[in-house]
């Protein structure tokens, strides 16, 4: 007998919240969305820290960080989007869909337009020599200082954790050099055939110190796409399934894409930590059930960190677990991108990590781990993350 | 050494709303605040219309002792990776204040082999324009 099919009377609106109508808010659209959220959550009698969820306007100039940081959301588990302007039950479709799966509890869905006074963040017009974004919260004070670019964003992070953990950037290396080494496998690698030995690592210039060239993933033109049935209709189609046993994303306080500066720790990934603690207790399996990993290397020094947030050692050992290579590589005790990665095979935001996890458990992986059965797939280092554990059965 | 703008590059200009001009006012003035909540005094950095640990929508604008310590701090080398605006190289800090408060900024005047992390600094005002002061860093005697 099949399970739930519909969603019917599985969720319900709760709190509700609404602001005036007027040709000048005198308000910012943030300000707008932060006084009717919690005016929803006052009408539902619930506060801020129940909230794990938030579904928005695709368009919405009011992004996820801005208003966790600015009401102090501390742990969030789903995220959902619609777009155009036929959204809004849409909105409610995806927060009932979340509440229904049990992927969060309470979800905020918001929608906040400054249209008639236009006190708008508009999106980012950097050659204008006036810098206005929808992201105000990071440009505003990143921007005028130089400091922009994922590359500068992201050394600042691993500066502190090079400072915390007593690690010289020459010990970055070996991430690259063991993605090189599985993508120079790889047929449809942007690096077939080409692997790196740590000399070049180390020879490799300086972009932004402490980071140089090789620590970085490469921009690459590609496409990725995947298909996603049920348990049950994926048994009649053509492919050995891979099982999606456990599935999460998370943001917790001040989780911001590579500008998490202003929390307390800024050397570790909280988001990751609690995506591992919810796919492994999904999945019903340990750590040291999984066979092949696949993290998200853009940026070399952040594997390491993954290692540590996910469990597999502990704070400020990712360096010296992946130091040689020998436990990263096929044959070693946890094989890292096995088709090469954004360092090795080239850069599709971390969708060949999951194309890879799936074959390595159809067993068609061009760096094959021996009886492959489950893999974990890590996706968003260095902000909101998500993650995978998938299984041949 | 003193940073460098290139003419011929746009300098880029905070976005400034509602929530944020009373810092950037200040700073015009050559003075550091940071956001205090009317309700239960907690300082935050950046501006944000609501207390995230209150929710309260009053805010003030506290004045900064204007020292702190380096946190963090990256040297943009290659200069694709950089602003075009700035010549390469340049500093970029997060400073943690005494307030403990942390704010992304630059060093005023500083050579890469000088800074490092828990290096005492100070603020001072850089008017880079007419429309455009930045808040900076140098190294403070302690």
């Amino acid at each position: 007998m099949s399970v739930m099919r519909n969603i019917k009377k599985k969720a319900a609106i709760v709190g509700i919240g609404i602001s005036n109508f007027s040709r000048d808010s005198r308000r910012t659209e943030l300000y707008l969305a932060c006084q009717t959220i919690k005016a929803a959550l006052d009408d539902a009698g619930l506060t801020p820290d129940d909230i794990d969820g938030l579904v928005k306007q695709t368009d919405d100039a009011c992004e996820e960080h801005a208003i966790t940081s600015s009401m102090g959301m501390g742990n969030l588990t789903y995220f959902g989007e619609s777009r155009w302007n036929g959204a809004p039950s849409a909105m409610v479709m995806r927060a009932a869909m979340g509440v229904a799966a049990g992927v969060a509890n309470y979800i905020v869905v918001y929608r906040s337009v400054n249209g008639s006074s236009k006190r708008r963040m508009i999106p980012s017009m950097r050659t204008s020599g006036q810098m206005s974004t929808s992201d105000m919260l990071q440009w505003t004070f990143n921007a005028p200082f130089g400091h922009m670019s994922e590359a500068g964003r992201a050394a600042m992070v691993v500066r502190r954790y090079m400072y915390e953990f007593g690690v010289d950037g020459d010990q970055f290396g070996w991430v690259p050099v063991v993605c090189r080494e599985h993508g120079a496998k790889n047929t449809n690698s942007m690096y077939y055939r080409k692997p790196i030995t740590m000399n070049d690592y180390h020879k490799s210039e300086m972009v932004v110190d402490p980071l140089r060239r090789l620590d970085y993933y490469e921009e690459a033109d590609a496409a990725a796409a995947l298909v996603i049935a049920t348990a049950e209709r994926a048994k009649d189609l053509k492919q050995k399934p891979a099982y999606i046993l456990g599935a999460a994303q998370s943001m917790v306080t001040e989780t911001e894409e590579l500008n998490s500066y202003y929390r307390k720790n800024m050397s570790t990934l909280p988001e990751m930590t609690q995506v591992g603690k919810k796919i492994f207790s999904m999945a019903g399996v340990s750590r040291k059930d999984i066979d092949c990993i696949q993290l998200d290397d853009c940026y070399g020094p952040f594997v390491p960190m993954q290692f540590e947030a996910l469990g597999f050692c502990n704070q400020g050992e990712g360096v010296h677990f992946c130091s040689g290579g020998d436990n990263i590589r096929l044959g070693g005790l946890l094989p890292l991108n096995t088709s090469g990665g954004s360092l090795g095979e080239g850069h599709i935001h971390s969708m060949n990590h999951v194309i890879e996890a799936v074959r390595q458990i159809r067993g068609t992986s061009t760096a094959q781990v021996k009886d492959a059965r489950l893999l974990l797939v890590a996706s968003g280092a260095g902000g909101p993350a998500s993650g995978l554990i998938l299984g041949g059965e | 050494m003193v940073m460098e703008y290139n003419p011929a590059i746009p300098l880029l200009r905070p976005h400034i709303d509602l929530d944020n001009q009373g810092f950037w006012e200040a700073i015009k003035q050559h003075k550091l605040v940071f956001q205090k909540c009317k309700n239960c005094g907690l300082l935050v950095h950046r501006p944000r219309p609501m207390c995230p640990r209150c929710n309260s929508m009053g805010k003030e604008w506290a004045p900064s002792t204007g020292r702190g310590v380096i946190y963090s701090w990256v040297n943009f080398v290659y200069a694709n990776a950089a602003y075009p605006g700035i010549k390469v190289p340049y500093l970029v800090v997060v400073v943690e204040m005494e307030e403990g408060v942390r704010i992304i900024s630059n060093m005023y005047d500083a050579k890469r082999e000088d800074i490092y992390i828990g290096m005492p600094v100070e603020v001072t005002f850089d008017d880079i324009a007419e429309d455009l002061t930045l808040p900076k860093f140098k190294k403070r005697a302690v």
